[in-house]
C-alpha cells in the first residue's frame, strides 16, 4: 500500500466513523453543531497522530504483555496535553465539548490505530495513518455536525441564516442517530455508483 | 532490533520508564499552561461581571458559604471612582435538569437585577440552553422585594422557558440564592 493511499483511505474507505463505526459516543454526543464537531476532530486527530508516532517509535522496546498499558499511558498523557492546552488557549470551545475531551483516552479509534496500525509499521506510514484517520474522523464529525446544526438550529458554524427555531429533534440526541443513520446510507449508496 | 522479551523485570522497567517520562511530560505543559488557564478564567469572570453591572472601574472580590449549599457564592462588589455601583454574585443552582449550573447574576441598590449571565450548564441544548437568550432579559430591573423569582405555574411572576421549566425554575433558585446571601450580607 503507497502512502497516499495510506493517507486517504481514512475519509471514505476505511472511515472511522461512517465504515468503521468507531468512536461513536464523542460522535454521537458533541456533533449539535459543526463547530464542536470540527473542534472534537482536530483534538482527536492529535492524539493520534502523537501517540501513533510514540508508539511505532517504541515499538521494539515494550514487552508484548504490558503493551496496552504502555498505550494507554501514552495516549493520557497526550489527551491531558491537548486538554490544558485548549482550556489555556480556546476556553469556549473547551466549554462546551466538556468531558468529551479527556473522554478521548477511552475512544477505540486512538487505541485501534495504536495496536492494530503503528505498532506494526514503520514511523512514517503511522504518522500517515494516524492523519488520515484522524483527519477523517473530523470530516465525519463536522459533516454531522453540520447537518445537525442546519437543521436544528439554521445555522452552519454559527451563522444563523434561518430565522427562529428550526427542527429541535436534530439538536437532542436522537437527532444524532437519524442524522448519523442517514449520513451512513448516502455514503454506501455513493460507493457502490 | 527484536522485541523485547516479557520477562519481569523487563516489564517492570518498561512500564517505570513510560509512566516516569508521561508525568514529566504533562509536569511540563501543567507549568507552562497554568498562567494562561488563570488568565483565560479571570476573563471569562470579568466579562460575565460587565454584562450584569453597570461600568466599574475597581472590584473587590469575597467569598461566603450560603445555608445549606454545597458551594461558596462569590461575591464581586463593583465601584466607580469610590462609588459602590452594585453587586455581582456568582451563584449555582443543584436543581438544573442536568445538575449544577452556574450563573453570575448583577445587583444594584442591594434589591435590583441589573443583568444576569449563565457562566457553566449543561443544560438541554435547544431546551435548557435557551436561558442564555433573551429570555433572562425578563429578569432586568426587577425589584427583588416585590417581584416573585418563581415560575408562573408556582404562583410567581417569571416566565418560563417553554418546555424547560425545570431549567427556569433552577434559575430562578439560583438567582434566589444570590440574592439571600446579599440579605445576609447587609443584616451583618
Amino acid at each position: 500500500m503507497n502512502q497516499l493511499q495510506n493517507f486517504t483511505k481514512g475519509f471514505i474507505k476505511d472511515n472511522p466513523v461512517f465504515v468503521l463505526l468507531l468512536g461513536m459516543c464523542p460522535t454521537l454526543a458533541v456533533t449539535s453543531t459543526a463547530i464542536n464537531g470540527l473542534g472534537m476532530g482536530l483534538a482527536t486527530t492529535f492524539v493520534l497522530v502523537m501517540s501513533n508516532i510514540v508508539v511505532s517509535l517504541i515499538k521494539n522496546l515494550i514487552p508484548d504483555k504490558v503493551r496496552i498499558p504502555s498505550f494507554i499511558v501514552i495516549i493520557a498523557s497526550f489527551v491531558t496535553i491537548v486538554e490544558l492546552t485548549m482550556q489555556a488557549y480556546v476556553p469556549d470551545l473547551f466549554d462546551s465539548l466538556g468531558i468529551f475531551i479527556p473522554l478521548i483516552v477511552v475512544n477505540c479509534i486512538v487505541l485501534g490505530r495504536a495496536e492494530a496500525f503503528a505498532s506494526k509499521n514503520n514511523v512514517v506510514s503511522s504518522m500517515i495513518d494516524g492523519l488520515g484517520m484522524g483527519l477523517g474522523f473530523a470530516f465525519a464529525l463536522t459533516l454531522l455536525g453540520t447537518v445537525r446544526e442546519l437543521f436544528g438550529s439554521g445555522s452552519i458554524f454559527g451563522m444563523k441564516f434561518i430565522p427562529g427555531d428550526a427542527i429541535l429533534v436534530f439538536v437532542l440526541s436522537p437527532g444524532a442517530f437519524i442524522t448519523l443513520g442517514y449520513l451512513i446510507a448516502l455514503l454506501n449508496r455513493l460507493k457502490k455508483a | 532490533m527484536a522485541k523485547k522479551e516479557s520477562s519481569f523485570i523487563n516489564m517492570v522497567l518498561t512500564l517505570f520508564v513510560v509512566t516516569a517520562v508521561a508525568a514529566l511530560a504533562l509536569g511540563a505543559v501543567y507549568n507552562a499552561t497554568k498562567e494562561p488557564i488563570a488568565i483565560a478564567k479571570r476573563l471569562k469572570i470579568e466579562k460575565a461581571i460587565g454584562e450584569v453591572l453597570p461600568e466599574f472601574d475597581k472590584i473587590e472580590e469575597f467569598k461566603t458559604l450560603p445555608e445549606g449549599g454545597k458551594d461558596s457564592l462569590t461575591f464581586y462588589n463593583a465601584f466607580k471612582n469610590g462609588e459602590p455601583v452594585g453587586t455581582a454574585v456568582r451563584t449555582y443552582t443543584d436543581n438544573g435538569f442536568s445538575g449544577r449550573f452556574w450563573i453570575m447574576v448583577g445587583f444594584t441598590d442591594g434589591d435590583v437585577i441589573s443583568g444576569t449571565s449563565v457562566l457553566e450548564h449543561k443544560e438541554t441544548p435547544g431546551l435548557g440552553d435557551k436561558m442564555k437568550t433573551i429570555w433572562a432579559d425578563q429578569f432586568k430591573g426587577k425589584n427583588l422585594t416585590t417581584y416573585k423569582l418563581k415560575v408562573k405555574k408556582d404562583g410567581g411572576d417569571v416566565d418560563a422557558i417553554t418546555a424547560a421549566t425545570i431549567s427556569s425554575r433552577a434559575f430562578c433558585d439560583a438567582t434566589q440564592r444570590a440574592y439571600n446571601e446579599i440579605k445576609k450580607e447587609e443584616g451583618q
